[in-house]
């Protein structure tokens, strides 16, 4: 059993990083009042841009680590710019977030492939090589907790792990993090105490689309390797778990992880032994009733901010 | 009479921002569109292969406006709309029934299923007030998992592990006097029901009591619960009715368009169903206009592509980004009354016209925070 | 003194509406000053105007002398003007501290620095006497003290023009009380006040001048000491209010509602009504006065079966109704004006013919077969409207949203009526209404009490309470102080039990 769980920890946390700095990003979008469901979209265009800027980058410069940064660096961008479609219609025009947000899902993955299809033939984009696990000196010699945490990691899990804490940081301990929680939560009390709303629910939501844009490419340039258009419902998958956390960055952190350990279990389920007798339609199906069932006990409590998804009239009192 | 020009200004901005990807990406934008309409209209043959693309739209549309209408954001149609599918298809690959009877309980497992699949969002939302836009979210992908498991398992095809058994020929929807009618097209007696369940959606929404309460329970539930209207049975009942209808775009779809069930995907359908509402302004004949509208996009774009090599994810992108243009239909709201405002400014100078003075100014201000309306 | 703020012909238009047409106001230093006018005479948009939430159209600002262009709420800051809103702008789980620093944070190098924060805010706190806990979380301190917070907020901002927007609906009549004093004390630390409201009574306790506006024009500015309030409630209307109601001695018959022992949870699941009694018979109107929040919405929704009791039995004509749904209650005769008129009276897109069937749109001969029958439903609205003379821009057929508050008030008491029921509870019928709808509205009441009906009413305003019951309950932390004939008491002695004072306990 020990060795089963010690052999799938490396896969759980690969693929929990991308769901945490999706779920992370969500957190600053939703902080600030704005609820955003187009993650899945936005995990798409950060896919696409990514595996396309290595994919040049690789074929100019093989072998070379770096292009993998300028990879993220890329997808980033991309997934600020995108996010703003969102932005604009939520906080200028006072659009319904969800119907914004599902265009945007739409809009992403129609028109990725498209690109894509212009661009390879097939729709597919392949990078050569994604970035080099590696086992970390000293501390992966550290009984149990080094086989677990510190072997076999990327670099991009120990920087978004970074990210999460200064997030962290920056939501709780600074006048920025303030003033973004107001918005969230009464953006009458902000702007009457002179915080622009725009101004702070735009950075909600482009934070919220850089950091999808990473988490789609992070899943491109560690286990996928390859877009293909679609990210099999992470997006969604981070929304729940922005939920289950109850928009509190370690309370996302314990949720996405507890997600990509179930999933990584049921994408393995079927080669390990212990794990046969459960049928694999439960253990994928389980987060999700999880989620629902979270939803249903956090009802009479949710934390959840009290502004999100109310478009802000300033007019109104 | 405003409602259908926003739509079409709607429409009219996804072609010409899809004219413009065309160009962009190396393309003859008018060659693009003349192949994608000759595509969809050419002859008869096709027009009944564009009708029966709608089909399923017009099903969805109608799942969507109707639950737009009742003050529900059911987003969970893709998963109703499998769920239905999957019902029927397990009918239809079970039961040996007389072809008539078979296909009645095709059809009622259908909506069977899919109301099934949105009760449980319906009573989360009612009881504990948790939001079906996430609720749906998390059906959507369960019934996604559920279906990628349970057709390999129990209903697998000769060949292909990602597809059922083709159902038999009395467990399909197609009908020869379509067929013929419309020169060998696939289209079939889906779209005749789809015809029946925009009448029908639209006598309920417009003319009975039923309507009336769930309309009320929509707008304004606190209002409905003071006049005695049960909110939490309304509720469910939206959402049954609403996840009834994604169903029946299940059993179009896998055993009237295709004649077998596929895995690995939530079906597009169920999310364009949003933007065939939104187009539609929620109302069900314009549920089957604009339905019609993106079968044409659909139907289209595979001839477009073979004549032209433009991608035919073309159409996708153009429909997603009428839903954008839909979503942010205040702008040209606003535009449209501040034309009017210019207009009879000019006629009736420094007189502004105050007919009924609203509470507040803020309250005039006050955006409309419903969708579909 | 010199003027610290002059606003002079201000003029602010918003789509169909004028809401400021020419209104001039000067407040001079060190006194509190205030803006009396009607609901909708345009108060709230001139001083929104003031703290820089809306631009004025026509007319300029100046401060201290100087013509400004004040852009944002921030500009006002800057100028030293603070307001403390109706509503409050607080964030409800934030700190007193966090609330109040919002918007002009200190930082220590990138951190916040809530400390030395809390500590000017305390000390602010001791020196105007406010009493407030820079740790506390808003939404655990009452409403008085969110006030008080609301102060310290403009108090922290340096602000020397303080304003004021109806700073006592909130508020109980010691708070009240403890408010003018905590004013006086910032009149006498320098500052300039001005307070809008509409409750004479008020003016007259604290106020030094006084500025009347009626449908957003400058009636006039005077002396409160040499104004009676009689003169101040003309100016405001602009013809001879009598604030007594018209009506004859009540002849009550059977009782129709008995409430006995009753017991029922607020939202928060904590007792919001304690062992309440009450009867009301058939040809009176019982009053229930009180502070906001101190059970009357129990109470209300306890008798309609909007909220379910915890014991107690609720007695009418003759039976016990507790157990009967919303609809069977309505069935059995009793009408509700309910408080909210659009959160829960209308339907606000639905058109007025079909908000007027609310609760009958299944009833013949409104439906038939589950099929409605708009015919008869726009013959009835038609007469429902008319003969409540409600007022809209295409008679039945106009969406409710566009109709004034007084007209969908109106709507809404015709309904009631049309369903001639035989209990009619009236909660806040007037709120936020013109004189004019007000006296309609009473008149209409006390009609129904002529015919016979049995009327409860529940009301925030004492006046109306005074003036329209006949008989006056007092409700003081969900439980009964005391009953009192309308006849043989005053505003004194409600306000005392209001307080939670028995009656002859004090005074």
């Amino acid at each position: 059993m020990w060795d089963t769980i010690a052999n799938i920890f490396p896969y759980a946390i690969v693929y929990t990083i991308p769901l945490l700095i999706t779920a992370l990003g969500a957190l600053f979008s939703e902080r600030s009042g704005i609820v955003n469901i187009g993650l899945e979209g936005l995990m798409i265009v950060g896919a696409f841009a990514g595996a396309l800027t290595i994919n040049k980058l690789q074929a100019a410069y093989p072998g070379e680590q770096w292009t993998l940064w300028v990879g993220l660096v890329a997808a980033f961008v991309i997934g600020v710019l995108f996010s703003l479609l969102h932005a604009f219609a939520s906080i200028n025009l006072s659009a319904n977030q969800v119907i914004s947000g599902t265009a945007i899902n739409m809009v992403a993955g129609s028109l990725t492939i498209f690109l894509a299809r212009n661009i390879t033939g097939s729709g597919n984009i392949r990078i050569l090589q994604g970035f080099r696990k590696f086992d970390i000196p000293v501390l992966s010699d550290i009984p149990i907790i080094g086989r677990l945490f510190f072997s076999q990691t990327y670099w991009t899990t120990w920087f978004i792990l970074g990210v999460l804490i200064l997030s962290t940081f920056l939501l709780f301990k600074t006048r920025f993090g303030l003033r973004l929680r107001s918005c969230g939560e009464h953006p009458h009390a902000a702007e009457a105490a002179g915080v622009s709303v725009r101004k702070m629910r735009y950075m909600g939501v482009m934070i919220s689309g850089g950091f999808a844009g990473l988490g789609g490419a992070i899943i491109i340039s560690t286990y996928s390797g390859e877009f293909n258009g679609s990210v099999a419902g992470l997006g969604f998958l981070a929304l729940a778990a922005l939920i289950f956390g109850q928009w509190k960055p370690l309370g996302v952190l314990a949720a996405t992880f507890f997600f990509g350990f179930a999933s990584t279990i049921a994408n393995v389920s079927q080669v390990i032994p212990s794990f046969q007798v459960i049928p694999a339609v439960i253990l994928k199906v389980f987060p999700y009733v999880v989620t629902l069932i979270a939803l249903v006990l956090f009802s009479k409590s949710s934390q959840a901010p009290k502004a999100a998804g109310e478009p802000f009239d300033s007019g109104k009192r | 009479m405003k409602k259908a020009i926003v739509s079409l200004l709607a429409v009219i901005l996804g072609l010409v921002a899809g004219a413009l990807l065309m160009i962009f990406t190396g393309h003859d934008p008018i060659e693009g569109y003349r192949f994608l309409i000759t595509g969809a209209l050419k002859n008869r043959e096709r027009i009944g292969n564009t009708l029966a693309t709608a089909t399923p739209l017009i099903f969805t549309g109608l799942s969507l406006a109707f639950s737009f209408r009742t003050g529900l954001f059911n987003i969970g149609a893709p998963g109703q709309m499998l769920f239905g599918g999957l019902c029927a298809t397990a009918v239809g690959l079970t039961f040996d029934l007389p072809r008539v009877l078979l296909l009645i309980v095709m059809i009622l497992a259908a909506f069977i299923g899919g109301a099934l699949w949105a009760l449980i969002p319906g009573i989360l939302k009612a009881k504990f007030n948790v939001h079906e836009v996430v609720s749906t979210i998390m059906m959507n992908w369960s019934c996604y998992w559920i279906v990628y498991y349970a057709v390999p398992a129990y209903f697998k095809g000769p060949s292909l592990e990602t597809e059922s058994k083709l159902l038999p020929e009395a467990a399909s929807l197609k009908a020869s006097f379509m067929t013929d009618l419309f020169n060998g097209s696939y289209v079939n007696l889906g779209f005749l029901l789809a015809i029946i369940a925009v009448i029908v959606i639209g006598f309920i929404i417009n003319k009975t009591t039923l309507g009336y309460e769930l309309k009320a329970v929509g707008y304004n539930r606190d209002a409905a619960e003071y006049a005695g209207i049960a909110v939490n049975r309304g509720i469910i009942t939206s959402m049954l009715i609403s996840g009834g209808l994604a169903g029946l775009a299940g059993v179009a779809q896998y055993a009237g368009n295709a004649s077998n069930i596929q895995i690995g995907l939530l079906p597009s359908q169920g999310f364009d169903g949003i933007a065939v509402a939104l187009l539609g302004a929620s109302a069900p004949g314009g549920v089957f206009l604009s339905a019609i509208f993106f079968g044409v996009l659909y139907s289209g774009r595979g001839f477009m592509n073979a004549m032209t090599d433009i991608p035919p994810e073309i159409a996708d992108t153009i429909i997603a980004i009428i839903i954008y243009f839909a979503a942010t239909s205040i702008l040209f709201e606003r535009l449209i009354s501040f034309l009017k405002r210019r207009r009879t400014n000019k006629a009736e100078p420094g007189k502004p016209s105050a007919p009924d003075k609203p509470d507040s100014p803020a309250e005039a201000a006050k955006p409309v925070g419903r969708v579909g309306e | 003194m010199g003027y610290v703020v002059e606003m002079v012909n201000i003029r602010k238009e918003f789509p169909g509406v004028v809401a400021n047409d020419d209104i001039t106001l000067r407040l001079e230093q060190g006194e509190i000053h205030a803006l009396l006018g009607e609901n909708g005479a345009g108060k709230s948009t001139l001083m929104s105007i003031l703290f820089g939430m809306y631009q004025p159209d026509r007319g300029h600002i100046q401060v201290r002398g100087k013509e400004m262009k004040i852009a944002s709420p921030n500009v006002a800051n800057d100028l030293g003007i603070g307001m403390v809103h109706q509503h409050f702008k607080l964030v409800g789980n934030f700190t007193v501290t966090e609330n109040i620093v919002l918007g002009s944070e200190l930082r220590k190098g990138p951190v916040l620095d809530l400390k030395t924060a809390a500590k000017k805010i305390e000390a602010l706190s001791k020196r105007y006497g406010l009493n407030v806990d820079p740790y506390a979380k808003i939404e655990n301190i009452s409403v008085g003290m969110q006030q008080r917070v609301e102060i310290l907020k403009m108090l922290y901002r340096d602000a020397e023009i303080l304003i004021f927007d109806e700073p006592t609906a909130v508020l109980t009549p010691q708070e009240i009380e403890e408010l003018m004093k905590i004013m006086r004390n910032l009149i006498k630390e320098g500052k300039s006040i001005i307070v809008i409201t509409h409750k004479l009574k008020e003016i007259k306790a604290v106020a030094d001048r006084c500025t009347v506006i009626r449908r957003g024009k400058t009636i006039g500015t005077v002396n409160v000491a040499e104004t009676s309030e009689q003169a101040m409630a003309e100016m405001m209307v602009g013809r001879n209010v009598s604030f007594k109601v018209d009506k004859k001695p009540a002849a009550p018959g059977e009782t129709v509602l008995k409430l006995e022992h009753l017991n029922v949870n607020n939202s928060k699941k904590v007792l919001g009504l304690a062992d309440f009694s009450l009867e009301v018979r058939a040809g009176e109107i019982v009053g229930v006065a009180g502070v906001e929040g101190n059970g009357q919405s129990e109470l209300v929704e306890a008798i309609t079966g909007l909220r379910k009791i915890e014991s107690g039995t609720i007695w009418y004509n003759g039976h016990d109704i507790a157990k009967l749904s919303i609809r069977d209650r309505i069935y059995e005769g009793i009408g509700h004006i309910p408080e909210d008129r659009q959160r829960r009276g209308l339907v606000l897109d639905y058109t007025l013919e079909e908000n007027m069937v609310l609760q009958i749109y299944n009833r013949k001969p409104f439906a038939k077969g589950g099929i409605l029958r708009r015919q008869a439903i726009r013959s009835y609205a038609d007469k429902i409207l008319k003969s409540f003379d409600v007022r809209s821009g295409q008679g039945p057929i106009s969406v409710v949203r566009s109709l004034s508050g007084g007209n969908q008030q109106k709507a809404i008491i015709g309904r009631e009526i049309e369903l001639d029921p035989n209990l009619l509870i009236a909660v806040q019928p007037t709120r936020g209404l013109d004189v004019g709808s007000i006296e309609y509205i009473h008149k209409r009441l006390i009609e129904q009490r002529d015919k016979g009906k049995a009327v409860l009413l529940i009301s925030l305003e004492l006046d109306e309470i005074l003036n329209v019951s006949d008989r006056i309950a007092v409700l003081n932390h969900g439980q009964l102080v005391g009953e009192v004939l309308a006849s043989e008491t005053n505003e004194n002695e409600i306000g005392l039990m209001m307080a939670g004072v028995q009656r002859g306990e004090g005074a």
